[in-house]
């Protein structure tokens, strides 16, 4: 092979390097989710994952990956098996009905009965 | 219900060719959810071949982003200056950060990190052609953090609104750093452009070297592309070629010409009627010999990749702990 212009890639005599060279299931350790908090007092938020062989390693990867810019003052990660869910297809399940205004602070008129007691209009 | 690792099974099981055809109500449904807007999650029915275009877009994505820190990588120690330096730095780290984020958004649709990396060293997996170039001065540099990254932006800004959730979601934080390489590159460019006859004149040779890789950055023209319309209704494809092409120059020749540089290109210029831009062809029978694997660096390229892996395995290995590898999962979002 010829010369590259970078002389750091020819010290790495890649002449040697022919040979096929493959990555084993595994070898890229395993995803873990990661959560950013903004601020003190926020919510920890989803943000994204690392790849990582253990906990540890995971906030270090986060650190790099999710907290070089902006502001963080903490980071969480867990790994991605350990996340428990509900599937994509119930999300009808969430829908609301519309006859709930007994959860609502709105459906309770008390100045309404107030005013009443009170003979006003 | 389901645990994390639901993503990881199903097509690591079963070839993807292998599949059943697609259930008619359930593609309709799907479609109809893309056309209202709405994004795809990992955890959704999709048909097989959305899952295996985005795949290989998002993966051939995430390779761009490794293979294009390399010739970035080599002028750090060359950078002139202490924040040229340092500017360098930070973008190299993004650009690899960027190709770990989409590795993960790819790794959703159930194909393995360790997949796409054995595919990119075997040469199976493509990434940006534009990266088969070397980097011969600190003007190449420069071209490169400026119009290739341009480039890059025009496509990702595209992308960013279609139809799969995490590619949106990483390619989010992606344009939002792209904008810092951007203006960092347009900075060393302007000041090679207005500085000493020599600089001017480096800077003069690198877009010379560049134009013709840059023109062909988006792809064969429209007429010659087999770019389905199904990846387009599944918002997959989100711009064609020509338009994104068209949307580039429109935006950055001129910032070139007012700077008193010219392009190697007699026939370029915006036709005022269409208010489109009009060239020359590019040498696309080159462009496609050197995505075969005939370009200048792509030896170079996959050969540093491939001793980086093999280099890199005693460390992946010391750090390993057999007892956290028992649960294998893929992201969840």
């Amino acid at each position: 092979m010829t010369d590259s212009l970078d002389p750091r890639v020819n010290r790495l005599r890649l002449d040697n390097i022919d040979a096929p060279f493959t990555i084993e299931e595994g070898e890229n350790w395993q995803a873990y989710e990661v959560f950013h908090q903004e601020k003190r007092g926020a919510h920890h938020e989803h943000v994204g994952c690392v790849h990582a062989p253990d906990p540890q390693m995971a906030l270090i990867f986060a650190k790099e990956q999710f907290g070089r810019r902006k502001k963080c003052v903490n980071l969480w990660v867990v790994r991605s098996a350990d996340i428990l869910a509900f599937g994509l297809e119930d999300e009808d399940m969430f829908a609301n009905n519309m006859e709930k205004t007994y959860r609502d602070a709105s459906g309770f008129k008390v100045m309404e009965k107030i005013n009443k007691f009170k003979g006003k209009p | 219900m389901y645990g994390g690792g639901y993503i990881f099974e199903e097509p690591k099981r079963q070839p993807l060719s292998a599949q059943t055809p697609d259930d008619p109500e359930k593609l309709a449904a799907f479609e109809k959810r893309i056309a209202n807007g709405e994004k795809i999650e990992p955890g959704d029915w999709m048909p097989a071949e959305y899952r295996r275009q985005l795949i290989r877009l998002i993966e051939q994505h995430a390779h761009s982003e490794i293979i294009g820190a390399l010739p970035e990588g080599t002028w750090i120690t060359r950078a002139p200056g202490f924040k040229r330096k340092l500017a360098l730095i930070a973008k190299v780290q993004d650009e690899i950060g960027h190709g770990q984020l989409l590795y993960n958004a790819a790794e959703t649709l159930g194909k393995s990190r360790e997949a796409m990396i054995n595919d990119l060293l075997s040469g199976k997996s493509k990434y940006s052609n534009v990266f088969n170039y070397p980097a011969e001065t600190w003007a190449d540099v420069t071209v490169i953090g400026f119009l290739i990254d341009a480039a890059a932006i025009v496509n990702q800004v595209a992308n960013a609104k279609g139809s799969y959730g995490p590619y949106c979601r990483a390619l989010e934080r992606i344009c939002y750093e792209e904008s810092f390489h951007l203006k960092q590159g347009h900075d060393a460019f302007i000041e090679l452009a207005t500085g000493t006859p020599a600089q001017k004149a480096m800077l003069q040779d690198a877009l010379n070297r560049w134009w013709q890789p840059i023109m062909h950055f988006f792809g064969p023209p429209d007429k010659a592309s087999n770019h389905s319309e199904k990846l387009m209704q599944w918002k997959v494809k989100m711009a064609s070629n020509d338009d994104m092409r068209n949307q580039f120059l429109d935006t950055y020749v001129p910032k070139i010409w007012e700077l008193g540089l010219t392009l190697p290109d007699p026939l370029l210029k915006k036709n005022p009627e269409t208010g489109k831009w009009e060239y020359s062809d590019p040498d696309w029978d080159l462009f496609f010999e050197v995505i075969k694997g005939n370009g200048p660096c792509n030896k170079e390229r996959l050969d540093v990749r491939k001793w980086a892996e093999e280099n890199g395995r005693w460390i992946r290995k010391a750090l390993m702990r057999p007892e956290e590898m028992k649960r294998q999962t893929a992201p969840v979002a």
